[in-house]
């Protein structure tokens, strides 16, 4: 099953080496990761997302909590919240279909931010479902390339994940 | 109070009370030294970084302090990677100061630059690079703070020359704040209360206690817990010494190598109480068949270990002995007689066993029941890793807590001499030994200038099987006898090694020699090497093959 980890760290050299040293050694997978400084600049905020099952999760949660600049970590996953992911997708695109693909992107929101004769880049964000939808809409059309930020996630409400409220 | 860098760390060493450094010196680290030409702490150079750190290793299983290290930069860097990944597996405190480069040179390949904070992530606790002389007294505080308290391990300051010679204000600090850092002491009080039910209830209980028992000190209170309730002991190879090995109660120990008893009680108790241990694959055999009928407990200072390897009832996480007094407020004896009347039967059934025909050659484990016999099981005893670590663990019986260092989780050839010196210096009354193999005590054999040098008279006894024994005996079991690569025939004469570094060296080959050499090496001031030459092809058992339940121990060539 796919986990949502928030892990609230200390915004220092070598952290995310830590982080990322401590998933490949201990055989855990990172599907993907995002990492941003928080409104306090000496945290950053690291949102992982980790393909495990219960047991695996477990570890990862307990060995991650034993890094010493590792301050908090929530498990997003089971609780309701706002996943998005930004993609940037490169797609072929020609004088004949350039009005078709245009349409698809407005359908799903999507920004068109580069145009040439051959191709278009689009910006999509959104959930998973989203990007799974309109990736498989474009490729018909052929994508030449694909960056990805990775997930990025709140909790909805007025709960938050922060530490001591900052 | 306005301090250079390396003059900040020798003021932080006095704070801290220590008394005692390892280290060799190098290019890095000259600021570090010079500061220690005068300073009051005392500095034991060894003859090889990996030398220096497992020094500082035995010193710290000895005495409860932190072992405390200095290491040039680059090479001398990563000469003690070995030595703090056996620390770290074996949650041993150190504080390790590193020279580095100087910081404007780092990242750009230089003479002796190795990026050593990158290359110990994995085996340290934690780590620092210092690239602000100021920050240096907090970070020399928090990286006491670290090692010493939950969990302990080794923790590593990588310190730039120029960050040595940069002057700043000097303000130890007293306390710490780190706020990703938060050890749980006190076990839940609700957990406790429902594992001194489930004992009380249990009818084939076992304790099973690890390293955890020794390192908090909680030896008196498992013994009363035992004692109190009725309920056997095994050990890990890092719990010897938490548990007297002589005692009613005591099955010694189990795993790969246990006795047969300890496994067998093990495998049909119907309760396991884990006491400061981790469940290592060497304890277990195939995991999934560990304990099968047991509901199991398991008190540890760290949340990761629970949950690991096995399925857990009743997890506590606390400090061992801060949970065992707890535990102890509610438990009453149990029913165990008929259940100790068992083990009694297994003990009799296959208990250990060698057979020493006294003109014949020397049996190894004779040699250690000698050595248990002639001090009396007072000594404070090292080994290196092998057979004869092995050996050790199941003939000599150890009785006071911190009077054994083993390299358990690494399983490092070369730790057992240089720790034996460190136990040495930091009890410096006491008779040291190490038990060695002749393929390990080559690992670090030119130790012996440091042990002559500084006058610590330690006793090494050599097991000296002419072979890489322990890897011997598995291509003899599972590769059809193919011995490849473990022959050691060509000696050296280890006699004579030991008098070219200003040794005693003896030597004995028949059974009625042991006892007179032992005694003349007890008798001896200064350091003593023995060569014990023993039967080259003896093997280790009971033995439970990889892969294999402990219950399906191979028990050995009866003679
Ligand atoms: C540094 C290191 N290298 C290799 C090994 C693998 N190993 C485990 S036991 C052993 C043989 C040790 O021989 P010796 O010290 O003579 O002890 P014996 O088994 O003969 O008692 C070896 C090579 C190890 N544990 N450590
Ligand atoms: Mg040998």
């Amino acid at each position: 099953m796919k986990y949502v980890l928030a892990v609230l760290v200390e915004n220092k050299p070598g952290v995310l080496a830590r982080v990322a040293g401590l998933f490949s050694r201990r055989g855990f997978n990172i599907e993907s990761l995002a990492v941003g400084r928080t409104l306090d600049r000496s945290l950053s905020r690291m949102t992982l997302e980790v393909d495990a099952d219960e047991k695996t999760l477990e570890q990862v949660v307990k060995q991650l909590n034993k890094l010493i600049n590792v301050l908090k970590i929530s498990n997003l996953t089971l609780e309701p919240s706002v996943n998005r992911e930004l993609v940037l997708i490169k797609v072929r695109a020609d004088a004949v279909n350039r009005s078709e693909i245009q349409q698809i992107a407005e359908t799903f929101r999507a920004k068109i931010v580069d145009v040439s004769l051959q191709s278009l880049i689009i910006e999509v964000t959104g959930n998973e479902e989203k990007i799974e939808a309109i990736t498989l809409l474009l490729a018909h059309y052929g994508i030449l390339e694909v960056a990805r930020t990775g997930k990025i996630a709140l909790l909805r409400g007025s709960k938050t994940t922060k530490n001591g409220g900052i | 109070m306005r301090l250079t860098g390396a003059r900040m760390v020798l003021e932080a060493l006095r704070l801290e009370k220590a008394d005692l450094v390892f280290g060799y010196p190098g290019g890095a680290v000259l600021p570090l030294y010079d500061q220690l030409y005068d300073a009051q702490v005392r500095h034991i150079m060894s003859r090889h970084e990996q030398g220096a750190i497992h020094a500082a290793d035995g010193y710290s299983r000895a005495s409860g302090r932190p072992g405390i290290v200095f290491a040039t930069s680059g090479p001398g860097a990563t000469n003690l990677v070995t030595g703090i990944a056996t620390a770290y597996m074996d949650s041993v405190p150190m504080v390790i100061f590193t020279g580095q480069v100087a910081t404007p040179m780092i990242g750009t390949d230089a003479f002796q630059e190795a990026d050593i904070t990158g290359i110990t992530l994995p085996i340290t606790k934690h780590n620092y690079l210092v690239k602000d002389v100021h920050e240096l007294p907090r970070i020399i505080k928090e990286a006491f703070y670290i090692a010493t308290t939950g969990r302990c391990g080794p923790v590593l300051i990588d310190l730039p020359r120029d960050i040595q010679a940069a002057e700043a204000d000097f303000r130890y600090p007293q306390e710490v704040f780190i706020p990703g850092y938060n050890p749980t002491y006190q076990g839940h009080p609700g957990q406790i209360a429902r594992a001194a039910k489930l004992l009380s209830r249990a009818r084939k209980p076992v304790i099973y206690a690890g390293g955890g028992v020794v390192y908090s000190g909680a030896h008196g209170e498992l013994l009363e817990l035992a004692e109190s309730t009725g309920i056997p002991v095994t050990t890990t190879l890092m719990g010897l010494s938490g548990f007297p090995g002589g005692h009613d109660l005591a099955l010694g120990m189990l795993g790969m190598h246990g006795t047969y008893w300890a496994n067998m009680a093990v495998n049909d108790a119907d309760l396991l109480l884990a006491v400061g241990a981790r469940f290592d694959d060497r304890v277990t055999g195939k995991v999934s068949r560990f304990a099968p009928g047991a509901k199991i407990i398991h008190i540890d200072i760290d949340p990761a270990e629970i949950g690991k390897n096995v399925r857990v009832d009743i997890p506590i996480v606390g400090d061992v002995r801060l949970v065992l007094s707890e535990l102890l407020k509610k438990t009453a004896k149990a029913d165990t007689a008929v259940w100790l009347e068992q083990i009694t039967e297994w003990r009799r059934a296959a208990p250990l066993h060698y057979c020493q025909d006294p003109e014949g050659e020397l049996c190894p484990q004779y040699v250690i029941e000698k050595l248990y016999e002639e001090t009396g099981g007072a000594a404070l005893i090292t080994t290196e890793v092998g057979q004869h670590q092995m050996w050790t663990a199941q003939y000599y019986r150890f009785n006071h807590p911190r009077s054994f260092a083993s390299s358990g989780g690494l399983g490092t050839m070369g730790y057992g001499f240089p720790a034996s010196l460190g136990m040495q210096a930091a009890r410096p009354t006491e008779l040291v030994f190490c038990i060695a193999g002749d393929g390990s005590f080559q690992m670090n054999i030119q130790e012996l200038a440091t042990a002559v040098g500084y006058r610590l008279p330690v006793k090494v006894a050599i097991i000296n099987n002419q072979y890489l024994g322990m890897v011997r005996q598995w291509q003899q079991m599972f590769y059809r006898s193919r011995y490849s690569s473990v022959e050691l025939q060509q000696g050296p004469d280890f006699v004579k090694v030991a008098e070219a570094y200003g040794a005693l060296g003896l030597r004995a080959q028949k059974p009625s020699e042991v006892g007179p050499a032992l005694r003349r090496a007890i008798e001896t001031d200064g350091p003593v090497v023995i060569d014990f030459r023993v039967r080259p092809e003896e093997n280790v058992f009971p033995m439970v093959p990889p892969g294999s339940a402990i219950n399906e121990m191979i028990r050995g060539e009866s003679k």
